[in-house]
């Protein structure tokens, strides 16, 4: 790269857990329901009320630091995070601040394009905590009412921060692809950006190497960014900003306050915000309301056992134990893991995981796409296409023809034999090939004798010939026989 | 002797029998509320109407024979800090002075389930933040043996209802005596139960970790009717105790046998009244007579308990009071004019050159909550927030609350220690009897130190009581304490029994004397 400088990049990822309720209460979860209908006195903060773990979802979130390979402390307690806001009904946020639940993980990332070599990015921590309700500002006509809806208010929020490990927009975007992959696969999230289940917020800087000695520039905070696609736009963004501004004032990291950025998608840049002085002072302090979570280690080792494989272990296993290309394994891991179900059950059925990937990675996909249907909708089923692939690769299905009875099973919903039926299509007796394949040399002297000097690519005139006579003909056992029964003749 | 001088448990007999209403009892109650309270105001509210109804249905209930609760009938009086649904609970406080509480905190809900009374909300030190229940932003409460005295707070006006006789039974909360200190400056029984022993949910918090209900009456028994009513866990209080309630009632009579008596040294130091001291080292003998053990126990960090009270205390205020912001609920100061005043500061400042100060002007949010704190919390509440926002604050964290959490380890360990050595600590209650209304109100500190005897149960989490013990040549109550391990109410309950059995000091009551416009009896 040419660039003078490396631009470092950390994430601070907020999910949101898929639990039916909130955190500390009861209420639902559910997305989308009219203003302050899924409230009660604990999550709007009445005197008196008090909160009550949800068990489920510090389960999830366990589930989740687990697979990010964090530890796992024995111990973890509740802490009051206090400021003052109205869409923050009790004054504080319970929150989780010098004991995390979880600590020092990673998350492995790559790219099958090989934009950059695969690396591993360090999680700093995984914390639980709620969420804080809606404001909604009505500046229209005039107004400046301010509106807040507490439904989400208290939902369970699990926030995970990375090691500034990324140095770039596009090892940023592979982190968060992975991220959201892996919450899929543990189902402990749906990961919607749109509800914002999933939030990000980005923190960047630059080390600039200038006479030999490396320069930090001040860390700036980007927020509202909408999609995994803004991220990257707007690091892309913000990286030369920061050196422009560099060059222009010279400042450096601990000579300027952090400041925190909007991105503005549609004009395509990062704004100012506001400047944090200092930082804030929540006054954080251990939550007397709950009781601290102990969590043993038999627990963890158990949810361990039951994650099953992740993506990582998925690509793994199928470059290493299936000889597919990296590429190819990322596009049977990304789908997730149904699909990679219905390969792997191809793959080992067939005895051929190299068929198998072409057939799922190509038509499998395709269909899927168009009809908008998951693998477990899919109208070709896993041993129905064992039996295509078994077809091709013992002759009876010329593989020309192949993507024709593939239609046909997926339209009618039958099995390869009654494909072939209907498009009656019979594997040929290799003696009647034979015959078949000296009729033609016996017509075509001069191809012979073209193949006799050297030219084999002249046996390739005889397949049209052979075809007509017998459309179902292997085209390339054609090709064979011809210059093996006229090689033999020459001789 | 009238039906009000009778205790709760005897009362309980009379409804059982048929011999006495509950509609009776509840008008005897109102009437005496009605002679004695615009001198003693231990009531912010009673609904006679209400209470009169509630006792009719019961006593229809006990005509037809259904099955009636532990309480069927007896009228009890409940600090305004346990929200009682669509009823105000204020706290004593203009933040909630209008508040209706959507729900029913444990505690009343079990009220209501036992078929008690509910007769009316008693006064209290504001958000239960005081000694002498001068903190109420309504009005002060009398005690009814000198009503130009305090009746100790800050559930001074429960303990000042069933001293006076208005109700049977009272429930009040010990955050750091608040129960105990004005059972003994009243002359009644007052406890407070283990940390988790009832329900904090519905409780209007002042300190989580602290904060615990429990009951006055005028007997040990009473106490112990009470407690077994409201006592029991709640899946809804985190901190609650998953243990099954004993029945103190049942073993309440029988006395300890081979008790063994800790005395703590240390409590009777400089600072204690000398009739306070005779009367609680009579008590000590009388409990050798009745066949106890004595023997010293040091607590040696007990001096420490009032510091580090006062800093875990307002930290968990400065916390739990942040939600009175006046946006969701209770009390919000008026806005009209916030827009202007906020320009006419801006400008002000800006003709003064002061550019940089008129852009820090508040937002108009802020002054919101600026203006909605200011009035709504009187200036106990906002010394404690502050207080406790100081302590919590980044770089003071260490030196206070940290600091403060070890020494209340150390003081538990200190009881878990004496403990092993004798089965309940008996020493005084407080420093002295009753003192005069406006006597601290100036004097913060000194206010303080009057929690010094009672202060350590909560920090310890164990249950303590305070029963009469003596009177002083003045005529003020003297009250006796109890302490035991954590969860050996039982045991408390039998200690305390014990002693009462052996005296008369619980039959006495108070002569109210109407006082005139200028305080004077």
């Amino acid at each position: 790269m040419s660039q003078p400088y490396t631009t470092v990049i950390g994430l601070e990822v907020h999910v949101q857990l898929a639990t039916e309720s909130k955190l500390f209460c009861r209420c639902s979860t559910k997305f989308g329901a009219e203003p302050n209908t899924q409230t009660c006195p604990v999550c709007i903060g009445m005197p008196g009320s008090l909160p009550v773990m949800n068990r489920r979802a510090y389960e999830l979130s366990l589930k989740t630091a687990v697979a990010l390979n964090c530890n796992i402390p024995e111990f973890t307690k509740w802490d009051r995070k206090q400021y003052y806001y109205p869409d923050l009904p009790k004054g504080y946020q319970i929150s989780q601040f010098d004991l995390p639940m979880s600590a020092d993980g990673y998350l492995e990332i790559s790219d099958p394009k090989d934009k950059f070599p695969p690396k591993r990015v360090g999680i700093i921590r995984a914390h639980l905590e709620e969420d804080a309700g809606k404001s909604v500002h009505d500046e229209a006509a005039g107004k400046a009412d301010s509106e807040i809806d507490l439904n989400r208010t208290g939902t369970p929020l699990l926030e995970i921060v990375s090691q500034p490990d990324m140095r770039s927009a596009a090892e940023a975007r592979a982190f968060l692809d992975e991220l959201k992959l892996l919450l899929t696969y543990i189902a402990v999230s749906d990961c919607n950006m749109q509800e914002g289940s999933l939030r990000v917020d980005a923190n960047v800087n630059l080390h600039i190497e200038k006479d030999g000695k490396r320069i930090a520039t001040p860390i700036v905070e980007i927020k509202n960014m909408n999609s995994f696609r803004a991220v990257e736009r707007a690091l892309e963004y913000e990286a030369p900003r920061q050196y422009r501004e560099w060059q222009e004032t010279g400042r450096q990291l601990g000579e300027a306050p952090k400041q925190t950025r909007g991105w503005d998608d549609v004009a395509g840049v990062t704004r100012g915000q506001r400047s944090k002085e200092e930082s804030s002072d929540y006054r954080y302090f251990p939550d007397p309301d709950l009781a601290p979570v102990i969590t043993p280690a038999a627990e963890v080792d158990a949810v361990r056992e039951s994650l099953g494989e992740l993506p990582a272990d998925l690509r793994r296993r199928l470059t290493e134990g299936y000889a597919l290309s990296l590429y190819d394994a990322d596009v049977l891991v990304n789908q997730g893991k149904s699909l990679v179900g219905y390969y792997l059950d191809v793959a080992n059925a067939s005895g051929d995981p190299k068929s198998a990937c072409n057939w799922v990675t190509q038509h499998v996909l395709r269909e899927l796409k168009e009809r908008e249907q998951s693998i477990d909708q899919f109208g070709v089923a896993a041993p129905r296409l064992v039996g295509l692939i078994a077809a091709v690769n013992d002759g009876t299905l010329p593989s020309t023809r192949a993507p024709e009875a593939f239609q046909l099973m997926l339209a009618k919903g039958c099995d390869v034999t009654a494909a072939l039926a209907e498009l009656k299509i019979e594997r040929v007796d290799e003696s009647a090939l034979v015959t078949l394949v000296q009729e033609l040399l016996a017509a075509n002297p001069k191809t012979v004798a073209d193949i006799q000097s050297g030219k084999l690519q002249a046996a390739a005139s005889l397949i049209g010939q052979a075809k007509k006579k017998n459309p179902n003909v292997d085209p390339n056992r054609v090709r064979e026989l011809a210059i093996e029964l006229a090689s033999q003749a020459g001789a | 002797m009238s039906i009000v001088d009778r205790s709760a448990t005897e009362l309980l007999k009379s409804l059982a029998t048929s011999e006495l209403t509950s509609v009776e009892l509840t008008q005897a109650c109102l009437d005496r509320i009605e002679r004695h309270d615009a001198t003693i105001g231990a009531f912010l509210r009673v609904d006679g109407a209400r209470a009169l109804d509630q006792a009719a249905a019961i006593d229809r209930k006990r005509r037809a024979g259904e099955k009636l609760g532990p309480l069927a009938g007896l009228p009890v009086a409940v600090k305004d800090v346990l929200c009682d649904r669509d009823t105000i609970t204020s706290c004593a406080s203009r933040m909630l002075a209008e508040f209706r509480s959507p729900y029913d905190s444990t505690v009343v809900g079990k009220l209501k389930q036992a078929d008690a009374v509910l007769i009316g909300r008693t006064n209290m030190d504001e958000f239960a933040m005081g000694g002498s229940t001068e903190n109420s932003a309504f009005q002060p409460t009398r005690n009814p043996w000198d009503a130009t005295r305090t009746p100790g707070g800050s559930s001074g006006g429960s303990a000042a209802a069933v001293a006076a006789r208005m109700a049977p039974l009272s429930i009040g909360t010990d955050t750091g005596g608040s129960i105990r200190q004005p059972a003994g400056l009243c002359g009644i029984v007052g406890m407070k139960p283990t940390y988790g022993r009832v329900s904090r949910f519905g409780l209007v918090a002042f300190a989580s970790s602290l904060d615990q209900v429990g009951p006055f009456g005028t007997t040990t028994e009473d106490a112990a009717l009470l407690l077994e009513t409201i006592a029991g866990h709640d899946p809804r209080d985190s901190t609650s105790i998953n243990q099954p309630t004993p029945r103190y009632t049942e073993s309440i009579n029988k006395p300890l046998a081979g008790l063994k008596l800790g005395v703590v040294p240390e409590h009777f130091g400089a600072g204690l009244d000398p009739e306070v001291a005779s009367s609680v080292r009579a008590a000590i003998e009388i409990y050798k007579s009745l066949g106890a053990e004595v023997k010293e126990v040091p607590l040696p960090h007990g001096k420490y308990g009032v510091a580090a009270y006062y800093v875990i205390a307002p930290s968990e205020a400065s916390s739990n009071l942040a939600r009175y912001d006046g946006v969701h609920y209770g009390f919000r100061a008026d806005q009209s004019g916030t827009l202007a005043e906020l320009a006419a500061e801006r400008q002000e400042l800006i003709a003064a050159g002061k550019t940089a100060a008129a852009d820090n002007v508040d937002s108009p949010l802020v002054r919101m909550y600026r203006s909605t704190r200011e009035a709504g919390f009187g200036p106990e509440v906002k010394r404690r927030i502050m207080l406790g926002a100081y302590a919590l604050s980044a770089g003071y964290y260490d030196a206070y609350y940290l600091k403060a959490l070890k020494v209340r380890r150390l003081i538990r360990r200190d009881f878990d220690e004496a403990f092993k050595e004798v089965d309940l600590i008996v020493g005084p209650v407080t420093a002295g009897p009753a003192f005069k209304l406006g006597e601290m109100v100036d004097d913060p500190l000194a206010m303080y130190l009057v929690d010094l005897y009672t202060v350590s149960a909560n920090l310890a989490g164990i249950p303590a009581i305070s029963l009469p013990c003596g009177i002083t040549k003045a005529g003020l109550p003297i009250g006796l304490q109890l302490q035991a391990p954590p969860l050996e109410e039982e045991r408390l309950l039998r200690g305390a029994r014990m002693f009462e059995a052996a005296t008369d000091w619980h039959k006495m009551s108070p002569r109210i004397t109407r006082i005139d416009a200028n305080g004077k009896g």
